[in-house]
């Protein structure tokens, strides 16, 4: 589903972001990606993505190398994939059901497909009764809700998360968590970058750690080289 | 397409008073643009006023047959630089000496003015050059006595003529180009203001094109709606000098045409080159 394989990112002043980093995603899989600020996650994801190239190594999604893509494949390989973001990127002028119906839109999906596609989601991401709500009427986790109601409109087969709790408390960050884990029992599959350690301790899905760029921990293999402090934290 | 139009719209909707203040902008840059365009189509009016009255006159040698002054002027009237030639006879030229010189009127009547020939030329071929060349040409008949054409004042009038339009297409290029900046600015700024709508359609997988249209459609319609109002800026400003101060024509119905399409393509080439810039960097 998505292949890093040797990804180095080096940007011009910033220096080395990722450094020599491989895993393997299967389809339907549920990835954490972990490790403090600066290590590296949103990189990660950005390169998913296409919103930036690997400097050196090759990034796969769905098979096609992110390298051969031109700049009018990206929107194609974007309809793959539903993107959430911690600071929810919603459109503030517009309500909840719009904000979705407009991800379907701008896709050019069939005028008669969309209705019926905003209210599944709005009901399987629990927000039927805010269908007409402002976001700023919404709370955060509400607002998360949307966000990841408008990620799904294109039904894609990964779920790309960045630090989607970042903003919530406890509470709502337990609810997007459970909505994320129905998403993934469905078949798709989700990659939640997150510093909650907390998240990724009561669940069983497999955890890379990042640190300085590299691949510190994963938890499907044995510990690539690790930091006491982090994989402490995560044993 | 409908999407397009529907989201164009919704700027208007969304953010008046950015719309307001990029319509009004592009209209009183275009306006500016304007009131130089008037200028110079009224100065060049008046340049082609009096270079209408660029003429050659020949005189013809007393005595001279009608048969040789008509068939010289058949031939004259062939040049491809001639409008016409009309033959002025010693009795014309004196009723017309004293319709013009009403003062000199005693001393006029009893005096001797020759016939002649009065030849204006076409548009384009009043330059010094052509004037003298046709002269030269005239003169070789042999019952031409001397040919004249005010060789100063065309050459004044020439340098005038050339004058104006270097000036004319430098200052118009620069007012072009200032209003196109100005106008640029404007529209990046509305591009900037939905930088927010623009990434989220991008990342939903909203294709170039398609993030594009909405944007072109608002630039153009702005563009439009700024052009329409400069025009009636303009029209407002020539009909005020027009009724208090000097006499002055204002742009046919093809060059008010071509300012709106102007501003319209400027509102379509600055949103293109705005949004464009946007979309590389997102």
């Amino acid at each position: 589903m998505i292949r890093f394989a040797h990804v180095t990112k080096e940007y011009p002043r910033v220096g080395i972001a990722l450094n020599d980093i491989s895993f393997h995603l299967a389809r339907g899989e549920f990835l954490f990606l972990t490790g403090p600020s600066g290590s590296g996650k949103s990189t990660v994801l950005r390169l998913v993505y296409a919103d930036d190239l690997p400097t050196h190594g090759d990034v796969a999604v769905t098979g096609i190398s992110t390298r051969t893509l031109r700049r009018g494949d990206i929107p194609a390989l974007r309809r793959k994939l539903g993107i959430v973001f911690q600071d929810y990127r919603l459109l503030e002028d517009r309500s909840a059901e719009a904000n979705i119906a407009f991800a379907m839109e701008v896709t050019g999906a069939p005028r008669a497909t969309i209705a019926p596609k905003v209210s599944r989601l709005l009901t399987q991401v629990g927000l039927v009764s805010k269908a007409t709500s402002l976001p700023q009427e919404l709370s955060g986790g509400e607002q998360q809700r949307v966000a990841i109601a408008r990620a799904l409109v294109n039904d894609p087969v990964v779920l790309i998360a960045d630090e989607p709790t970042g903003n919530l408390d406890d509470r709502a960050t337990r609810g997007i968590f459970q909505l994320l884990r129905e998403i993934n029992a469905s078949g798709t599959a989700v990659v939640m970058a997150t510093h909650n350690l907390e998240l990724i301790r009561r669940s069983e899905y497999r955890t890379i750690e990042l640190n300085h760029g590299q691949v510190v921990f994963d938890s499907l293999d044995q510990p690539v080289t690790p930091e006491p402090s982090n994989t402490e934290a995560l044993s | 397409m409908r999407l397009a139009l529907r989201e164009a719209l919704a700027a208007f909707h969304r953010a008046p008073l950015l719309s307001i203040l990029g319509i009004t902008t592009i209209a009183f840059s275009l306006f500016a643009f304007g009131l130089f365009s008037l200028v110079a189509l009224n100065l060049r009016n008046a340049l082609r006023e009096v270079e209408d009255r660029v003429e050659i006159r020949a005189f013809v040698a007393e005595g001279t047959s009608v048969e040789a002054i008509a068939a010289a002027m058949g031939d004259i009237g062939g040049f491809p630089e001639v409008a016409r030639v009309v033959y002025v006879t010693q009795d014309d030229a004196l009723s017309r000496a004293k319709q013009d010189l009403e003062e000199f009127r005693d001393v006029l009547e009893n005096a001797f003015l020759p016939a002649s020939l009065e030849i204006r030329l076409k548009e384009g071929f009043r330059d010094p050059v052509t004037v003298q060349a046709v002269s030269e040409r005239v003169g070789v008949y042999p019952f031409i006595d001397d040919v004249r054409y005010g060789e100063e004042w065309v050459e004044k009038l020439h340098r005038v003529r050339t004058v104006a339009a270097v000036v004319g297409t430098v200052l118009g290029l620069a007012f072009a180009a200032v209003a196109i900046i100005i106008i640029g600015a404007t529209i990046r700024m509305a591009v900037l203001a939905r930088s927010r709508e623009i990434t989220i359609m991008r990342l939903v997988g909203a294709t170039d094109g398609f993030v594009r249209l909405p944007f072109l459609i608002e630039g153009f319609a702005k563009g439009v709606l700024g052009g329409l109002l400069a025009l009636l800026l303009t029209w407002l400003a020539n009909r005020t000098i027009d009724q208090y101060f000097i006499r002055t024509a204002f742009f046919d119905r093809e060059l008010a045409l071509a300012g709106i399409l102007g501003g319209a393509l400027i509102g379509l080439l600055g949103s293109a080159f705005a949004v464009g810039r946007h979309l590389r960097r997102v």
